[in-house]
């Protein structure tokens, strides 16, 4: 008992930690401006943009360091920036000049560039004087190691990035959802465009320290996608990405440093692909679980519809209403029906068909004036 | 040059080839992105695996990971099927979730594993060499080259046995459904490959350059023929080149292979992209200035017969009037007449322009062409 005392005291003491709470305030910071900006990028249908600007960004920090020599983060965090907008207009050059299309523009870029970045960080590695160490935390992510100074500048550059946001508010919604229209109506929609995916970039780049470059894509896509099973409005959805991305980063932050040997990293990207996929099940009118209890409910009734008229038209050719008729009788007339028996039983509780013998079946009175309203409806459609 | 480097340039190439093969179809069916959500997803394969039979150079991890990609394209299509995401987040969502489950279990659970995630992104060629296969004592060669050469020799196997299935399915699906090619188990088995060929490579260039080496030479290709089989001849050589390449770059440098193999793939796409002959950036640039030329010849020589025998021609012809009232920038309408003195199209008379017989023929030809 008291062990159990000392254990939730110590996860308390832990828990109000200032390094968690520097973790968990920088991830949440994080969580919140990628699920914000990720919006965008799921209603402009370029999610995996996120995979390849994250990785597109390693020769630029690897770059950084090898020309300034230093460490701090906004050197390399300026440096990833860089690289990564030069590899997203790279992707939208390939895609507006040649016949490949976006996927293989992404694909080209994300994994060029990355290999350019590692053979910079393999060359760095191997200069004799350069203290690279610290420089692959880039690619898993190390949210444990973050300072003070970085969860300044997530908060400072986060800040930024919401703010153009909301200031750009009308011109962003616009050409995420009609691009010819805003075109049309005289926007400047190329130079949106290029604000907005700037954005995304910088989103991206003041992450990836936290849960690293293959990771960095989920926390643009999951939250994003979560949101946007909850509501159809926009200034909803953009709001909610950054309530689920900050969730996200706070839950898996506090996670991580409760359970030993849980990477933070992974862990924040875990929780926030977990609710996208109960969103997913759950969310709203369309989440996957409503949408097949409406197929069920919709296929039994079809099959009741279809026994009733079944007994109905066999009553009708036997001349006697009473006469009872055979499961096999209703399969030979429907031969798609399912679970007969069952639905037999059912509407026998409802009190539409009786079994006469053991095995056969006839309507009731009630049964047949439904079967013949049924009938009668189909015959009116026609 | 040493029997341990022989044996990674031999490796290297087998690695870049048998990616090259299936990346055609891939990036031709739009779907390149998969080849990335594949080769990071195929770790949780050889995660649990390993956990279930305890040995890392079990057969049994290479069929798990081969699976765990095949699911992976499973579970996007399923995902996008239900019309709530599309398939790009789909995809953004399926592959970092397996992964993130992957390095978590790797950092829990297998710590003593030798399986670092950096080496995962990563690989190492290098490293290759050493892990000998061994029949009875002999020694009979690196087991990658071995792994890799059987990959390679399944995947030409496959693609020549169904070239034209794979072809119609991949051109004209609706064509070759109704032609009963069952295009969905044809993508399938592609997608199938397309995971071993990830797995295989896996160990030896890491998860990015699985995706350089399936992605980049294919394009690259593609923008040079339009032809399907110059296409794979073409991935094949140039994936065989940038091997050879970046690893005597990587050697100079004393940097990754894998990232200097991926660096020079890219190197080639950048070139072909740039300076590639009718559909290179350059082409595409000169051709364009070629025809705004074309069309200032066509709308100065109109513009002249337009104005000829005409009180107002003293104004109109002159050099100068061009920029007002054509609106070309004194710059161009500079260039344009130097072009139609040296075409013959004008002759320059005491300041004016004046067509010659073959400007008028071009004048008259324009109007005709326009109405």
């Amino acid at each position: 008992m008291s062990g159990a005392l000392e254990n939730v005291g110590s996860i308390w003491d832990l828990l109000t930690s200032p390094i968690l709470r520097t973790v968990a305030l920088g991830s949440g910071l994080l969580g919140a401006v990628s699920g914000a900006l990720g919006c965008f990028a799921l209603l402009r249908r370029q999610s995996l943009v996120g995979d390849a600007v994250s990785h597109a960004a390693l020769p630029g920090i690897a770059l950084a360091f090898l020309l300034t020599g230093t460490k701090s983060s906004f050197g390399l965090v300026l440096g990833a920036a860089l690289a990564g907008w030069v590899a997203m207009v790279f992707v939208l050059a390939i895609v507006r000049t040649t016949r490949l299309d976006e996927n293989t523009a992404l694909g080209i870029v994300l994994a060029t560039f990355f290999g350019f970045g590692l053979v910079l960080l393999t060359f760095i590695q191997r200069l004799p004087n350069a203290n690279q160490a610290g420089l692959d935390t880039y690619l898993f992510g190390q949210a444990a190691t973050m300072l003070h100074e970085d969860v300044l500048l997530l908060g400072a550059g986060g800040a930024l990035l919401l703010g153009l946001v909301v200031m750009f508010w009308k011109e962003f919604k616009l050409v995420s959802f009609d691009r010819e229209f805003a075109a049309t109506v005289g926007y400047p929609v190329q130079r949106i465009e290029l604000l907005l995916t700037l954005l995304l970039v910088a989103a991206i780049v003041l992450g990836l320290r936290t849960v690293g470059v293959v990771l960095m894509s989920a926390m643009i896509v999951a939250p994003a996608a979560a949101a946007r099973q909850w509501t159809h409005h926009t200034g909803m959805m953009v709001l909610l990405g950054a309530i689920f991305g900050c969730a996200a980063g706070v839950a898996g932050a506090v996670a991580s440093s409760v359970v030993p040997h849980l990477p933070t990293g992974p862990t924040i990207v875990l929780v926030a692909t977990s609710w996208a996929i109960v969103s997913l099940f759950v969310g709203a009118k369309r989440g996957i679980l409503w949408q097949w209890l409406r197929l069920r409910m919709l296929q039994k009734r079809l099959a009741e519809e279809a026994i009733l008229v079944g007994l109905y038209e066999l009553a009708q050719v036997h001349g006697g209403e009473r006469h009872g008729h055979t499961e096999g009788a209703l399969r030979a007339l429907s031969p798609n029906l399912l679970r007969v028996r069952r639905r037999l039983r059912e509407l026998e509780q409802r009190e539409l068909v009786e079994e006469t013998s053991r095995g056969a079946w006839a309507l009731t009175a009630k049964g047949q004036s439904q079967a013949q309203q049924i009938v009668e409806k189909a015959q009116e459609k026609r | 040059m040493s029997q341990a480097q022989l044996e990674i340039q031999v490796i290297a190439v087998l690695v870049a080839v048998a990616c090259a093969l299936p990346g055609v179809f891939l990036v031709l069916r739009r779907a390149a992105m998969l080849s990335d959500a594949i080769s990071h997803s195929i770790l949780l394969g050889i995660v649990v695996a390993y956990f279930a039979v305890r040995d890392l150079s079990s057969p049994i991890l290479v069929l798990a990971a081969t699976a765990t990609g095949v699911l992976t394209v499973w579970l996007v299509e399923a995902l996008t099927r239900t019309r709530l995401v599309r398939n790009d987040a789909a995809t953004g969502l399926v592959f970092p979730t397996l992964f993130a489950i992957a390095v978590i279990l790797i950092a829990r659970y297998a710590r003593t594993l030798h399986l670092d995630t950096d080496s995962v992104l990563l690989g190492e060629l290098a490293f290759a060499p050493f892990h000998r296969f061994e029949v009875l004592g002999r020694d009979l060669g690196p087991v990658s080259a071995w792994v890799m050469g059987s990959i390679l020799l399944l995947n030409v196997l496959f693609i020549g046995l169904f070239y034209k299935e794979l072809k119609l399915a991949t051109f004209d699906p609706e064509f070759a459904a109704a032609q009963g090619f069952a295009p969905g188990l044809l993508h399938y088995a592609l997608m199938t490959l397309v995971s071993m060929t990830a797995v295989g490579a896996f160990d030896a260039v890491g998860s990015v350059l699985v995706v350089a080496l399936m992605i980049a030479p294919a394009a690259t290709a593609l923008l040079l023929s339009h032809r399907l089989s110059v296409v794979l001849v073409l991935a094949v050589a140039t994936a065989a080149i940038s091997a050879l390449i970046g690893y005597w770059v990587a050697h100079a440098l004393d940097a990754s292979i894998a990232g200097s193999m991926s660096t020079t793939c890219g190197a080639f796409f950048l070139a072909t992209y740039l300076f590639a002959p009718t559909v290179g950036l350059l082409a595409q640039v000169r051709r364009r200035q070629q025809q705004r030329m074309e069309f200032a010849l066509k709308m100065l020589a109109v513009h002249l017969a337009q104005h000829e025998r005409h009180p107002e021609e003293a104004v109109e012809n002159r050099p100068e009037h061009l920029v007002e009232h054509i609106r070309w920038t004194g710059d161009f309408a500079r260039r344009v007449v130097r072009r139609a003195l040296s075409d013959e199209l004008v002759t320059l008379q005491s300041g004016r322009l004046f067509l010659t017989e073959k400007g008028r023929a071009l004048a008259s030809e324009s109007i005709v062409q326009g109405a």
